[in-house]
């Protein structure tokens, strides 16, 4: 670890400090349905667009028609997507001629970016025309997160709402989200993107012919302009194999930089519309605290494992030392423009969330370096999290902690002013149940299937990992990967589009009916007894109830991979292949 | 209920107009005017032929060039088209080795790579990422220890004199950005055009 490795993680956590506020009171003018800077241009757009779908603006939605109005849509897009893959071969846009795509695979990404996952079973730059990235993936990219940050929206209303049955219009919401905040932000940094040397074009792959004399066939393509939604939307698609690790896909440090800001500052500012919405800016910074004490937990613990590099590379006098000509650590499967500091970051940043970008390769890291992944996306990715459903994941955690506290000291327990009843509590606890069911499931299946075993690629515990964190991925809707599994085979494109629809769907749709359920109810006044939600006390309660029931739920499978690993690495134990 | 159906069908229709061909055609079209050079993949032409991109790494193996790292991408075995062969570099398939810290696979690999390294600079311990594989496969960089690392050998292939060599590695390296991002590195393809230039390649 050095100086410069943690100036550079304490100034983008400056960044997004500093970030959090004012974005989150744009954001809460755009859901409140105020005028803004782009509103002369966009409001016609937003007024024709109801007029065509035949929405009146003023009309709200209870929370079921919220819900079904989401999945609806979500259906929609699905079925388009679908059917795009499989006849792009016959439809312009596709320079290079790539066919038309197998259904298991079709299903799996159609089901991937639908869910915001963007688990990629596929290698995009031998795959995917043109039309394909941009029509398809790209829209995905820009509705699923728009829908996910209104899904958060609507949450956020429950607590802040009183005695009303609707929770806002979801056509309203999507439409206002993706026009006044995904789109101007989107072109704008898609530009400084191409500045930097992300290609955009739409012509044939170049054939170069390299110093050497060997022919090298460079892929190309409308890069910049599915980047930057793939990482603000906290998708993380790639449009190469190797993500945003790709020189292509992240050029420069600087580039980096962007692109990790961009990843948290949607779930960081939607921490300040909580906090805006309720009335209360505290409540949204207590939120915020627990987020950010996770955050720098898994960085240093990446950071540290990553910089200690890998005993067994030592017996060859190989050089893992951090110098100012090197940055030493474990460098396989990273570049070095970005280093250990920015590879670690990156990973922790792109698991805090759903984004699942990744600069480095996750299956080579140390093994207590891909724990740090591993365990950020089991909590739920409710560090800043996913565009939208970090917030309401972490909300759910929120009125267990409460729950736990009212317990302690048998209160009824009360959170932003609303009583929490049976229902509230039954329904946070299945939302937060699903998660584990599927994760741990699944896992078990592959690992005793014959189809599931045939996935993985390094043998030992590395390979139980590796389909561990594939189930742990998809359910999460994270999407990156321990990327030498084998996962488009019948077996895993099924199993894994199983856990991404678990992991969107039967996780949100609880929580909106626990919203449906707050907004109907009162705001009481707090009392003696009222337990504080925006103090240290509720800070530490809240990270020690994600901590222990993550911790209790996946102990177990931690320890048989990632753990046992450890211990083999440090007493020089080698695996060979599955 | 039915009443989304309308909606839904024509939001994803319209959307689709939008954020997915009207926003990345107008940013292509933007690019291509303002920014043709990295619009186009940042690619370098020597004598009306292109060699490469500088933002892709290449597979250098003779003696007077700079080498990169090593590269774990893949193409179709053309014998074979369901088996892969290993072809470094290849800038149409990024990947990277996905080998675990506990892989013999990847402790073999890199014992080889090792003892090779030795045999060509016995005396210096072996920079790190000359002997891993990069995350794409493609890696336009290595370090400036790396570079160090092989000034001697360059050096000698092309009968320069090691200062000669390392003041054109010095003019191929960037520091980071704003003296903060990132890490310190050196592009191999613009350093080894640079070498060629000197000696009128």
């Amino acid at each position: 670890m050095t100086a410069n490795g943690w100036l550079q993680i304490a100034l983008f956590s400056v960044v997004v400090i500093a970030l959090t506020s004012p974005f989150g009171g744009y954001i809460t003018r755009v859901v409140n349905g105020e005028r803004t800077l782009f509103s002369p241009v966009l409001r016609p757009v937003e007024r024709g667009l109801y007029a065509l779908c035949g929405v009146r603006e003023s009309e709200e939605q209870n929370w079921l028609a919220y819900a079904f109005a989401m999945l609806v849509f979500s259906l929609a897009g699905f079925l388009i997507l679908y059917l795009l893959q499989r006849v792009q071969g016959l439809l312009p846009f596709n320079p290079q001629g790539q066919s038309n795509i197998e259904a298991s695979s079709s299903l799996n990404t159609a089901i991937s970016f639908v869910t915001n996952t963007n688990w990629q079973s596929y290698v995009p730059e031998t795959t995917m025309s043109y039309l394909t990235q941009m029509a398809g993936l790209t829209v995905h990219n820009f509705v699923s997160a728009a829908a996910g940050i209104a899904m958060a929206i609507a949450v956020i209303r429950g607590f802040a709402r009183r005695t009303t049955k609707t929770i806002g219009n979801f056509w309203v919401d999507l439409t206002r989200i993706t026009l006044y905040i995904l789109l101007p932000i989107s072109i704008v940094v898609a530009l400084i993107f191409v500045w930097q040397g992300m290609p955009q074009n739409l012509g044939a792959y170049t054939e170069a012919t390299t110093l050497d004399g060997a022919k090298q066939v460079i892929a190309q393509g409308p890069v910049a302009s599915q980047e930057v939604i793939k990482i603000m939307g906290t998708n993380g698609g790639g449009f190469f194999n190797a993500n945003s690790a790709h020189p292509f896909e992240n050029p420069t440090p600087l580039t980096n930089f962007i692109q990790l800001g961009l990843i948290f500052s949607i779930g960081a500012a939607l921490t300040n519309v909580l906090g805006r919405m309720v009335g209360d800016q505290r409540q949204g910074w207590a939120i915020f605290a627990v987020m950010g004490i996770l955050y720098l937990v898994g960085t240093t613990t990446a950071y540290w494992a990553e910089s200690a590099g890998n005993p067994a590379f030592a017996h060859f006098n190989v050089d893992q030392h951090a110098s100012t000509a090197s940055p030493g650590g474990n460098m396989e499967g990273k570049e070095v423009r970005f280093g250990i500091a920015n590879s670690a970051l990156f990973t922790t940043v792109t698991t805090d969330t759903s984004c699942g970008a990744v600069n480095n390769m996750h299956d080579s890291l140390t093994p207590l370096g891909g724990m740090v992944p591993l365990v950020n996306i089991m909590l739920g990715e409710i560090i800043f999290g996913g565009v939208g459903s970090g917030l309401y994941g972490m909300l759910g955690f929120a009125i267990v902690a409460v729950f736990i506290a009212g317990l302690m000291v048998g209160r009824t327990p009360e959170y932003l002013g609303k009583k929490l009843e049976a229902k509230e509590v039954k329904m946070a606890i299945l939302a937060i149940l699903s998660l584990p069911f599927s994760i741990l499931i699944g896992t078990a299946i592959a690992t005793v299937n014959v189809n599931g075993l045939a996935g993985i690629a390094n043998g030992g515990p590395h390979g139980f990992t590796e389909i561990l964190y594939a189930f742990v991925s998809s359910t999460g809707n994270n999407g990156s990967a321990f990327a030498g599994i084998g996962a488009n085979t019948l077996f895993y494109n099924t199993m894994l589009s199983a856990a991404m629809f678990i992991g969107r769907f039967i996780f949100v749709v609880p929580l909106l009916a626990v919203a449906g359920s707050l907004a109907g109810k009162k705001i009481l006044a707090p009392s003696a007894g009222t337990f504080p939600t925006t103090g240290p006390l509720f800070v530490g309660l809240l990270v020690g109830v994600i901590v222990i029931v993550g911790g209790l739920t996946y102990f177990p499978a931690v320890s048989l991979g990632p753990v046992v690993e450890q211990v083999a690495m440090n007493h020089g134990v080698l695996y060979a292949g599955p | 209920m039915l009443r989304q159906i309308r909606p839904a069908l024509v939001m994803i229709v319209v959307m689709t107009v939008i954020t997915g061909l009207a926003y990345p055609l107008a940013i292509t079209g933007i690019a291509e005017t303002i920014f043709p050079y990295q619009a186009q993949g940042s690619l370098i032409e020597k004598n009306g032929k292109i060699v490469g991109s500088e933002l892709i790494g290449q597979n250098f193996t003779s003696a007077k060039y700079f080498h990169g790292r090593p590269s774990a991408t893949t193409e179709p075995d053309p014998k074979d088209p369901s088996k892969t062969i290993s072809v470094p570099y290849a800038a149409d398939n990024s990947s990277g080795s996905n080998l675990g810290p506990t892989a013999k696979p990847l402790i073999d690999r890199i014992k080889d790579d090792a003892a090779k390294l030795k045999a060509e600079n016995p005396n210096t311990p072996i920079p790190v990422d000359l002997v891993t594989t990069s995350a794409s496969g493609l890696d336009p960089d290595i370090t400036p220890a790396a570079a160090a690392f092989q000034v001697p050998r360059v050096a000698k292939a092309r009968g320069l004199s090691e200062d000669r060599v390392r003041a054109l590695v010095a003019a191929a390296t960037s520091g980071r950005t704003l003296g903060i991002l990132g890490e310190p590195r050196v592009n191999v393809l613009r350093l080894n055009l640079s070498l060629d230039a000197l000696q009128g390649h």
